[in-house]
């Protein structure tokens, strides 16, 4: 069986009599229904009907004073949001329901220069909906592909240009060049090499190291340049202190690379509740500190649970126990939280006893 | 533009509202609520002692233990203080109806008094972080940039940036702070309630307290100054605001400009072009 | 011959055109010679269809995008060197930040309009983006991607993966807790690639995260270079679809070889002039009422601090929920670290879900032996494998997204995060799976209700009761136009093992390639819903079925 383009079965190939005892006949009485030949055939543009306002002038005249008034509406708007641009005071605020209190510029400016587009948007639409033709009208579309001839003339002059630069009977040239154009590329990249330093180990250090001070986050001034230390004491259990070695304070402008990599949190557990020795031993007197910056994609890591002593990760939900070496028991992070060792000093402070001894942070090709 | 003679006129009146509002609050505590809790009402401390007790025995002790000692159901309280006793039955947690993943804030069934009452006799108990003064709390608007630091640094990783709540595991959360008042918050920092870790003054000093509390009071009464806030959740709200509302509106108006324009009726067709010929 | 004279420059008979437009397109004409191109497209025909505009949106709110930040670099100091906060918004006073945040903060409250400007911006970016993947979208289901059309997909898709590319560089640009927090992402992103990955890192900082150099780079790539590449891509998408000519549905009077519709001048200009103030306006008034990222609630970046709800625009959502549900795989081998937990969410997944995307056309060309020009469009329930293909990537994409967003699903609807995470686990597999399923059922169901519309007519909602006491509902025969429409399409059949060797021009040799091709095509056309035939057409309209 085959089938028209369609898909339609050919009929005949049926055996389907076109004179089909149920066609019309000549008299053309005694039949419900007339049945075409192809009952699927297009049958052509419809009609176009009349809109309201192409058989009623009144109707138009009405359709052509509410685009007036669009347009009207936008110009008063344009005048309106340059008034406001003026004479809203900038600190101004707005109270009203259901939004609440807003800037009164950002309400009004927006309002007004949305109410400007818009009407102009609408006015133009409704004058092309309404008054503009909407008469149907029909385009040939041509097949895109040009005819067989035209494609063999095409390839035969770009043969006989390409047999005109002799490129293939001269395999020395066509080598060279292929082989200049090839590494020719090479220089974009290689002039990039001064984006940046290369990475050496400064992703293994951090700025802690034997005796440097942990400063209480919260004691730190605004301006990030004094703070002060914390006390074991200080420290009971279920507290979270969140800490930055002392260097931080005289960071400068480098205070956001050095707190990327050196952000710390203390806790103080119950020695009982720690489930290895090293961490014991890390840790004083059951106050562990751990790196504060996730080992998955590197955001800080400090919602700390302090009843089961998860700490979660908020970007991507990484939840480490504090009490089994920061290890990890959910989500995509796949190494624990590197552990500072700690101690105290003369006066009592918590001090880093070493630098971490892993690298800290997301894990990196290099890191083994 | 008539919404807009609402408007007030000064970045800071909102901030000056606030602070009259909050002294005025202030003083009507101090008016009302303070006298309450001293012996002025006649209620002397061995009263309120045994007050708290048996209000403790009727209502506690089920959990906690006869003697604050704790048993399986609930903590000990020796040691907890008048602040978390405060915290926790103000904000309705406690008595805790059922124990779950967290006890979760309901309608405080106590009076002031009553509370009172047992704080004072959990904090004969064992001692503890003490109810804070009122003065501790209170906004001080210069203190509002260093609190957002402190909070963005302590809480806003659980709480939210504008205090609106956050998940923690299996099924806990961190709670909203737009309703919590500022003693409750100063209390939850000082004691710790269930998962949240305890910030006590040597680690968040008081005035480092007062200055985050300062800084929430701020933010919950901060205009929206974009328009509607979204719940303040950042970009998920957002987003799912601009594949809704502005999805909708922008395809009704493609459906408009595409949509066919209404025909004349049949009939009022057939009599333009009846009148049409006749014209001619 | 006169035309030497200097005064007969003309219509070259000698004529001069004497109205004002005329003798501006006279100017022209004698520079530019356009008059040929200028007949035949001022009235150019297009077809008119809601769905056809949506590529639009995406056009305009573009043009929205250039305006409102061309307004933005004037105030935007792209910088992160730091500076203390001295500026009208108070909560902030003291706070040391970078240029790029405080010139921010200070669009949003010290320039007058700016708090607008930057909300117009983002909302258009928004706009932008969803607008491009809703007529990506369209484009899929209705099969205009298919030939002649492929070369104009893969552009579309550049377009798309820019527009992602764009919206995070800007997203990133204010320096803000969350910006950061997203860089900070894209740092460990990049860390994960194996062997050049901390070089990349390096490079791309200028040293380590943060560094210096990053928002000044980000700035030159979103203003200058992305918005580039975007808009000489636009304008070549746009020149083709001139002049390939928009695609149509089937319908009465409208073939393969017409386009039924509206004239350029003046319908079409009005229509889509008006939508572009129409877009604007909408973006507009959004931007008036409704507040999108508040960067001073969000504070400046500290690499320490952390807020809940950390999450990207929605277009980068589905990373993030990629991110999220992937369990915590990593080998260290001969000192080298190997993090599938980031590298195959962040850059695998990803990768083959948009290589899928660009290639289809191409992947759907080969198995059904497709090699004829389309312009007609097909209607989704037509196509059914598909359809399903698509909705069954709409789901992955949706749970990606879901996971994305599921610390706030977990506070708002009370549930734990594990068990929505250990549910995207499952159902980004299985749901795909059965979306699949679910929605090639439903099109063969669909296609079996049209082909029932043809044969007995549309129910007409009236109920007769026959002498013999039967009751029927009256079918109301279709008109002529709705029989062409339902039934225009093609019902594809499979190819045979012979055809789908010979339709690539080869003979047998390739054998096991055909047979593959074969076994895909059966798997794409297998299950048929038949148009009706002649024969059952008038059999049914004699028995009076309808």
């Amino acid at each position: 069986m085959t089938a028209d383009e369609n898909g339609h079965p050919n009929l005949t190939e049926l055996g389907y009599d076109e004179r089909s005892p149920v066609a019309v006949d000549e008299h053309g009485h005694g039949h419900e229904v007339e049945l075409p030949e192809d009952p699927f055939a297009d049958p052509g543009l419809e009609p176009h009907r009349p809109r309201a306002t192409d058989i009623d002038e009144k109707v138009a005249q009405k359709a052509e004073r509410q685009v007036a008034a669009l347009f009207a509406l936008s110009a008063l708007a344009t005048i309106g949001f340059m008034v406001a641009y003026t004479e809203v005071p900038r600190t101004a605020v707005v109270n009203f329901f259901p939004i609440g209190a807003v800037s009164a510029s950002n309400f009004a400016l927006g309002m007004l220069l949305g109410i400007a587009l818009f009407s102009l948007g609408a006015g133009a639409v409704y004058w092309a909906r309404t008054l503009m033709t909407d008469v149907e009208l029909t385009q040939e579309r041509h097949l895109l592909e040009s005819g067989s001839e035209a494609k063999a003339q095409a390839v035969a002059e770009f043969e006989k240009g390409v047999a005109d630069s002799g490129i293939k009977r001269r395999p020395l040239i066509r080598r060279t060049l292929l082989g200049a154009l090839a590494v020719l590329p090479l220089p974009a990249l290689w002039v990039l090499r001064d984006l940046g330093p290369l990475p050496g180990d400064s992703l293994r250090h951090t700025a802690w190291k034997a005796g440097e001070l942990i400063i209480n986050d919260n004691t730190v001034s605004i301006d990030g340049s004094t703070g002060q230390g914390v006390k074991p004491e200080d420290i009971t259990i279920g507290t979270l202190v969140q800490g930055r070695p002392k260097a931080a304070l005289t960071a400068g402008d480098q205070y956001n690379d050095l707190m990327a990599k050196s952000a710390i949190l203390l806790v103080r557990l119950d020695p009982a509740d720690i489930k290895s020795q090293q961490q014991r031993d890390w840790g004083y007197q059951g106050i562990v500190a751990f790196s504060k910056i996730c080992t998955h994609v590197g955001c800080p890591v400090a919602l700390y649970e302090q009843q089961t002593h998860h700490m979660l990760c908020p970007c991507h939900q990484s939840t480490f126990d504090l009490s089994d070496g920061g290890k990890v028991i959910f989500g995509p992070a796949a190494r624990s939280l590197p552990q500072l060792p700690i101690t105290v000093d003369a006066d009592g402070y918590l001090v880093a006893k070493s630098d971490f001894d892993q690298p800290v942070g997301p894990s990196f090709w290099e890191r083994g | 533009m008539k919404s807009l003679s609402t408007r007030r006129r000064h970045p800071l009146a909102a901030f000056v509202v606030l602070a009259l509002g909050l002294a005025f609050a202030g003083t009507l505590f101090a008016a009302f609520v303070s006298p309450a809790a001293s012996a002025d009402t006649g209620e002397s401390a061995a009263q309120q002692l045994a007050n708290g007790k048996a209000l403790y025995i009727s209502s506690c002790s089920s959990c906690h233990g006869k003697n604050a000692e704790g048993t399986g159901l609930g903590p000990s309280l020796v040691g907890v203080g008048a602040a978390s006793v405060d915290f926790q039955v103000s904000t309705g947690r406690m008595p805790a109806k059922q124990l779950g993943a967290q006890v979760e804030a309901k309608q405080n069934i106590f009076s002031t008094q009553q509370i009172q009452d047992m704080a004072a006799y959990v904090q004969s108990l064992g001692g503890g972080p003490q109810i804070p003064a009122a003065g501790q709390y209170a906004y001080d608007a210069n203190a509002v940039a260093l609190g957002g630091q402190l909070f963005r640094e302590n809480c806003s990783q659980c709480h939210n940036f504008a205090g609106e709540g956050g998940a923690l595991t299996d099924g806990k959360f961190a709670p909203k702070l737009t309703q919590t008042n500022p003693q409750q918050i100063y209390e939850a920092m000082l004691t710790g309630p269930q998962n949240m870790p305890v910030f006590s003054d040597k680690v968040i000093p008081p005035a480092e307290k007062q200055a985050i509390i300062s800084y929430l009071l701020n933010s919950r009464n901060e205009p929206n100054y974009g328009g509607a806030g979204l719940g303040r959740l950042g970009p998920v709200s957002e987003g799912l605001f601009i594949w809704t509302v502005g999805l909708i509106a922008l395809l009704l108006c493609a459906v408009w400009i595409a949509a066919h324009t209404t025909k004349a009726s049949a009939q009022k067709a057939a009599q333009a072009a009846a009148a049409g010929k006749a014209g001619k | 011959m006169t035309a030497t004279t200097p005064h007969a420059a003309g219509f070259g008979d000698g004529t001069a055109p004497s109205t004002p437009a005329g003798k501006a397109a006279d100017y022209l004409d004698q520079r530019l010679g356009i008059a040929g191109a200028a007949k035949k497209n001022l009235r150019k025909i297009f077809p008119d269809h809601w769905s056809f505009m949506l590529g639009e949106i995406a056009l305009y709110s573009f043009i929205v995008l250039l305006l409102s930040g061309v307004f933005l670099t004037l105030f935007f100091t792209p910088s992160m060197n730091e500076v203390t906060y001295n500026g009208s918004y108070t909560p902030l006073d003291g706070i040391k930040m970078s240029e790029a945040y405080a010139s921010t903060v200070n669009i949003s409250f010290d320039v007058r309009g700016g708090l607008l400007m930057r909300q117009i911006h983002h909302w258009a970016a928004l706009v932008f983006v969803m607008a491009i993947t809703v007529h990506m979208l369209r484009i899929f289901f209705t099969g205009a991607f298919r030939k002649p059309r492929e070369l104009n997909w893969l552009i579309g898709f550049g377009l798309f993966v820019m527009a992602l590319l764009e919206g995070f560089a800007g997203y990133s640009l204010p320096d803000d807790l969350l910006s950061g927090t997203g860089l900070r992402i894209a740092e460990g992103v990049v860390l994960s690639i194996p062997i050049i990955g901390t070089y990349v890192s390096f490079f791309l900082f200028g040293g380590e995260f943060p560094g210096h150099d990053l928002v000044p780079r980000l700035f030159t790539i979103h203003i200058l270079l992305v918005p580039g590449l975007i808009l000489a891509l636009i304008t070549v998408h746009l020149i083709l679809v001139f002049y390939q000519k928009h695609t149509q549905w089937a319908g009465p009077g409208r073939t393969n070889e017409n386009v039924v519709g509206l004239p350029l001048l003046p319908v079409y200009i009005a229509k889509a002039g008006g939508f572009f103030f129409l877009v604007f306006g909408i973006i507009s008034l959004l931007a008036g009422l409704v507040s999108i990222n508040p960067i001073w609630t969000y504070g400046p970046y500290v690499p320490n601090e952390m807020t809940a709800g950390s999450q990207p625009d929605w277009y980068i959502g589905f990373l993030e929920g990629s991110l999220r549900m992937m369990p915590n795989v990593e080998f260290n081998f001969i000192g080298h670290t190997l993090s599938l937990n980031v590298l195959i969410p962040a850059l695998i997944v990803p990768g083959i879900l948009f290589t899928g995307l660009a290639v289809y056309p191409f992947i759907e060309a080969w198995v059904t032996g497709d090699r004829r020009e389309h312009h007609i469009l097909d209607r989704p329930r037509n196509v059914p494998t598909r359809t399903g293909i698509g909705v069954a990537g709409c789901t992955f994409y949706g749970v990606l997204w879901v996971v994305g967003g599921n610390d706030l699903i977990a506070t708002h609807f009370h549930l734990s995060l594990e068990s929505i995470t250990w549910a995207g686990r499952v159902v980004v597999f299985v749901g795909p799976a059965f979306a699949f399923w679910i929605t090639r059922r439903i099109c063969y169901g669909l296609q079996r209700a049209d082909r029932e519309k043809v044969l007995h007519g549309r129910e007409a909602g009236v109920i007769v009761r026959s002498p013999e006491g039967e009751f029927s509902e009256v079918h109301a025969p279709i008109s002529d136009g709705d029989r062409y429409r339902l039934t225009a399409h093609d019902v594809h059949r499979p190819l045979s093992i012979a055809q789908a060797a010979d339709a690539n021009g080869i003979p047998a040799p390739r054998l096991r390639r055909a047979k593959l091709r074969a076994r895909f095509t059966r798997w794409y056309f297998g299950t048929r819903v038949e148009k009706p035939s002649t024969e059952e057409y008038r059999e049914s309209i004699t028995s009076g079925h309808h």
